[in-house]
């Protein structure tokens, strides 16, 4: 049981890094994403927000979503802590 | 409020005066940090980590319930449900004037300041819902996991 489990991720693993011989190169300027989504946030992001750090822009609009459910992940991890191991004091 | 030093958790004095002088200045830095994300780098998660930080520091130099006398644990509950509840109320309210949801150019309808600039204090307002969240859920963490879900007493 245990050799079937080394090979699965074995398998999983070689397959996965296999997958990773069609990404684009490392900084590839012709890449899909610096094509057409990274360039326009440069030249759009302070027209459209007036917000000159252009990862704030992205974080907190264009990627707004993204950032709301990041905080719920926050909120789950505290709620979930604090079920498992808060407990009344004895009185 | 009672002083300080009566606390005897953190019996080293060296460590009391530091943590005393440096928790004011943490926590002004974490508020810059928060408000300044949109020119700088920060945020409401980095500026929230900081601030979250100064309180576990005192809970660290002078004991637990040293730290709950600046936050207390009912406080800390409702910034827990607030800074999410920000977030998700800036969204809804977006809606409720005619946008998408967290298309902050739709509160332009409710007070007008331009739809570009209620671009702008969108993200801050979100930031500081981020970093109401963050803040008080790492002193939630923190206050659960050190004394065992008691929150009275632990490191």
């Amino acid at each position: 049981m245990k050799n079937l489990a080394l090979l699965a991720t074995l398998v999983t693993g070689a397959l996965l890094l296999y997958g990773t011989k069609d990404f684009p190169a490392w900084g590839d300027p012709r890449d899909p994403a610096s094509t057409y989504l990274s360039p326009y946030y440069i030249e759009k992001a302070i027209e459209q927000t007036h917000v000159p750090n252009i990862v704030t822009a992205v974080l907190g609009d264009y990627r707004g979503y993204d950032t709301m459910f990041e905080t719920v992940v926050i909120y789950c991890a505290g709620m979930a802590v604090l079920s498992v191991l808060w407990r009344k004091k004895e009185e | 409020m009672r002083d300080i030093n009566e606390h005897t958790a953190g019996e080293d004095l060296i460590i009391k005066t530091s943590v005393r002088l440096m928790v004011p200045f943490i926590q002004v830095f974490g508020l810059y940090v928060i408000v300044h994300g949109h020119y700088s780098p920060g945020g409401g998660f980095q500026g929230g980590v900081i601030l979250g930080a100064s309180f576990i520091l005192l809970a660290l130099a002078f004991g637990m319930k040293a730290s709950q006398e600046y936050m207390t644990v009912s406080v800390n509950a409702v910034f827990n449900n607030l800074g999410p509840a920000i977030f998700v109320g800036v969204g809804v309210l977006c809606t409720l004037f005619g946008g998408l949801f967290l298309d902050y150019s739709a509160l332009d309808n409710l007070i007008p300041l331009g739809v570009v600039e209620w671009r702008s204090f969108g993200i801050f307002l979100v930031e500081v819902g981020v970093g109401v969240a963050v803040m008080s859920i790492m002193v939630l963490l923190y206050w659960n996991l050190s004394s065992g879900g008691a929150m009275d007493e632990g490191l």
